[in-house]
């Protein structure tokens, strides 16, 4: 392998170890920490399949925020459907033609979807971007960090849609490369292309995967842990009781 | 009449301008040691309060998943920032929901996570939004902690469900266990441990006015109306905030109350020792508080042998009675399980209703034209009834039984959306004066909307804070503080008593 290429496989080993043990450990602690007392938002469900069906509006159409802001929820609805359009888009990247999947989806519809998603991620980033220098109230809520994060996505959109528009990579070897990264060599180590925009695509986001469980990016598997969205609306038909909650009454009963 | 600028009505909810700081002068009084003593906290600020500021807010996170989660998720998307009737109303920055999420975040941020510590190491903390705990953050958040009422309106719009409520609560913790606590609320918890409520209104005291109630009630419709106390073996034990006692319009819930229960023909009583409904252990965040006031109600439970217990009108303590007393004082196994423990008063006259076994005479209240506040508490952190919004429908069907003339105020004010009156949360109290009339503001417009084109006289609500708070607040914005109304006051007005029935 080239050099190069020995850099960035290290480079993506190190930042997908980052990615999983951090976000594994911050979803123990969320998971781990009690929670004392029942907060759900009301009117909330009263049973657990209401509550995955609150969930799945929130996760899925972005229901709060809906109800919330027009702009914001069009811009951030935009940016996460289109992400997760361009996601699809990359499987083919990363898996071989043998692979389950591949009957069950159309290849056509997936790529089509995929390329045109990445304007749709530049949109609703831009859209996000304008929000946090023109609106009074979330531009005093801003900090660098906010920033950056949007300037990263956005770079990391530009750097591909160029690639699907203006210069093409040999994709084919980039799949290679991913390939022999991800049997860890098994059938031989291949080298990555390189090409510019390529590489800066790859590095933008290897750094988006290892700042992803150090940052408010945590937002994703954090949702899933709200209380107030997870919670069931039955505090009086059945007790609820914390751990350390419990540890009270047993050192009542005691004394 | 006030020494600060009252809030303009718009026809609407128009979000304003932000302005840096307008607020930061507000603070309530500082609870002196005689006051923190009873609630275990320290009586003044305590040696290296930094560190231990800090150490506080690790072992919370750690107890509650609430702050851990929302700490960490939120994205600054600012879809909460026109949402807080503080910022509505003052134009303050740090009174948006998220700025005053961030007066604690920050430290969260410079002490737990990793971006925060590496860049507090390259003296670029605020690179992350972080910060050092240092006494320009403690003074902040004394200010901006106590204009916040808990009241969870921010919680319906973010969407992760971010509640600010939970911060304010850490925050206040975490003050009180660095002996920075707040006067109002303190004392109150301190008179609730020594006498039994809220106004530190002592057996004898309570008795006489319940007595005195009796005789009103006789001489206004000669019918022998109880209000018992203490009495052993009745079927039923009702909890109610001691403002209902003597505090005007909640009195007159009070006796609607004791109307329903005289014609339901069932054996009740109050208790002297658990005499209060109200439980400001919420507010101040402390879930022992929290836990030691409750537990008052099991014990009086418990010695008077009732079967059922019903709340009164009041929204943080139906908060903590449908949500948590079952956590923190249940199980209630020696309770009737035919009933849900415990239950609202609405959900009791509800109920009556429903089986026909009240009478109203709607004309009664004829002189007034009727709209109604939902509490935040009751709104978005209980429910009443078997279905999701019972809350809400539940006040609305008994004001339409018992009046002819009701108007909801605009959608977007009331129901989950509901403004909170502005005195929420342990700001009822005239060190905060400022922050509750311009707080009250977008409930104020919404009421006014109603007043110009739907011709309202009147407000009704369920809790008690909110009761007390409109009554001061109504007259600076031109209202009259008699305009609001107790919900079981219009059933008072109107119920037929003596109705017999089998």
């Amino acid at each position: 392998m080239s050099a190069l290429s020995v850099f960035y496989a290290i480079l993506f080993y190190v930042a997908t170890l980052i990615l999983v043990i951090g976000v594994v450990r911050k979803i123990t602690q969320y998971a781990r920490t009690p929670a004392p007392l029942k907060i759900p938002t009301t009117p909330a469900p009263t049973t657990q399949t209401g509550v995955v069906l609150r969930m799945a509006r929130e996760v899925v159409l972005f229901s709060s925020l809906f109800k919330s802001n027009k702009w914001t929820w069009i811009f951030g609805w935009l940016f996460h459907f289109s992400l997760l359009l361009a996601f699809f888009r990359h499987l083919r990247y990363a898996l071989t033609p043998d692979c389950f999947i591949w009957p069950l989806i159309d290849l056509e519809l997936v790529q089509a979807a995929g390329k045109y998603a990445g304007l749709g991620m530049a949109a609703g980033l831009v859209g996000l971007f304008g929000r946090r220098i023109f609106v009074d109230r979330v531009r005093y809520i801003s900090s660098p960090s906010d920033y950056f994060m949007l300037i990263l996505l956005l770079a990391i959109a530009a750097s591909g849609l160029s690639m699907s528009f203006v210069s093409h990579p040999d994709i084919v070897n980039l799949k290679g490369f991913i390939l022999s990264l991800i049997t860890l060599g098994w059938n031989g180590w291949v080298n990555m292309p390189t090409d510019g925009l390529l590489i800066t695509h790859l590095t933008l986001v290897i750094l988006l995967m290892i700042i992803f469980p150090i940052s408010k990016l945590l937002h994703a598997p954090g949702v899933f842990f709200s209380p107030t969205r997870n919670q069931v609306d039955n505090p009086r038909e059945k007790r609820h009781i914390s751990p350390w909650g419990k540890a009270l009454d047993d050192a009542e009963a005691d004394a | 009449m006030a020494d600060f600028e009252i809030p303009v009505l718009n026809e609407y909810t128009r979000t304003p301008d932000l302005k840096k700081g307008v607020m930061a002068h507000l603070k309530p009084f500082v609870a002196k040691e005689v006051l923190q003593q009873p609630l275990n906290f320290p009586g003044e600020l305590v040696e290296n309060w930094e560190e231990k500021a800090v150490a506080k807010l690790g072992e919370l996170k750690g107890k509650y998943r609430s702050l851990q989660v929302f700490l960490d998720i939120c994205v600054k998307c600012g879809a909460c920032t026109d949402k807080c009737h503080y910022y509505l109303g003052t134009s303050d920055a740090k009174n948006m929901p998220v700025a005053r999420q961030d007066l604690l975040r920050q430290v969260y941020r410079r002490y737990y996570t990793f971006a925060g510590k590496f860049w507090a190491k390259l003296g670029m903390p605020w690179m992350v939004g972080a910060k050092d705990m240092t006494k320009d953050v403690l003074d902040d958040w004394y200010s901006y902690y106590h204009q916040c009422s808990q009241c969870r309106r921010c919680s319906v719009y973010c969407p992760y469900g971010i509640d600010t409520a939970e911060i304010s609560m850490a925050a206040r913790e975490i003050m009180d266990s660095i002996g920075v606590g707040q006067k109002y609320c303190n004392e109150i918890i301190g008179k609730v441990y020594k006498i039994g409520n809220n106004l530190g209104l002592p057996e004898p005291a309570l008795a006489d006015t319940l007595e005195g109630l009796e005789e009103e009630v006789k001489a206004d419709t000669g019918v022998d109306v109880k209000f018992p106390l203490d009495v052993k073996g009745a079927d039923i034990l009702l909890i109610t905030p001691s403002a209902d006692f003597f505090a005007e319009p909640h009195v007159d819930g009070l006796i609607g109350y004791a109307k329903v229960f005289h014609e339901a023909g069932v054996n009740w009583t109050m208790s002297s020792y658990a005499s209060e409904a109200a439980n400001f252990g919420m507010f101040i965040g402390s879930y022992e508080n929290m836990r030691r006031i409750s537990r008052r109600i099991r014990k009086a439970a418990l010695d008077l042998g009732v079967k059922r217990i019903v709340f009164g009108e009041c929204g943080h303590a139906w908060r903590v009675a449908y949500s948590f007393l079952n956590t923190l004082a249940g199980p209630w196994d020696f309770l009737d399980p035919r009933y849900p423990v415990p239950q609202h008063i609405c959900e009791f006259t509800f109920d009556l209703m429903k089986q026909g076994k009240l009478e109203f005479d709607k004309s009664q209240n004829d002189h007034r034209v009727m709209t109604y506040h939902d509490s935040c508490n009751v709104a978005r952190a209980s429910r009443m009834g078997d279905k999701p919004g019972g809350q809400m429908t539940i006040p609305r069907e008994i004001i339409k039984a018992t009046c002819n003339n009701f108007h909801d105020m605009p959608k977007d004010t009331i129901g989950e959306a509901t403004f909170c009156c502005g005195g929420g949360g342990g700001l009822l109290t005239d060190d905060l004066m400022e922050v509750r009339v311009k707080g009250a503001q977008p409930r104020m417009e919404a009421l006014k909307n109603v007043v110009d084109n739907n011709g309202v006289t009147h407000m009704a609500a369920i809790c008690a804070i909110c009761k007390a708070q409109f009554t001061k607040v109504l007259p600076y914005y031109g209202f009259t503080m008699d305009q609001i109304v107790s919900v079981h006051q219009l059933v008072s007005d109107a119920i037929v008593l003596n109705r017999k029935t089998d």
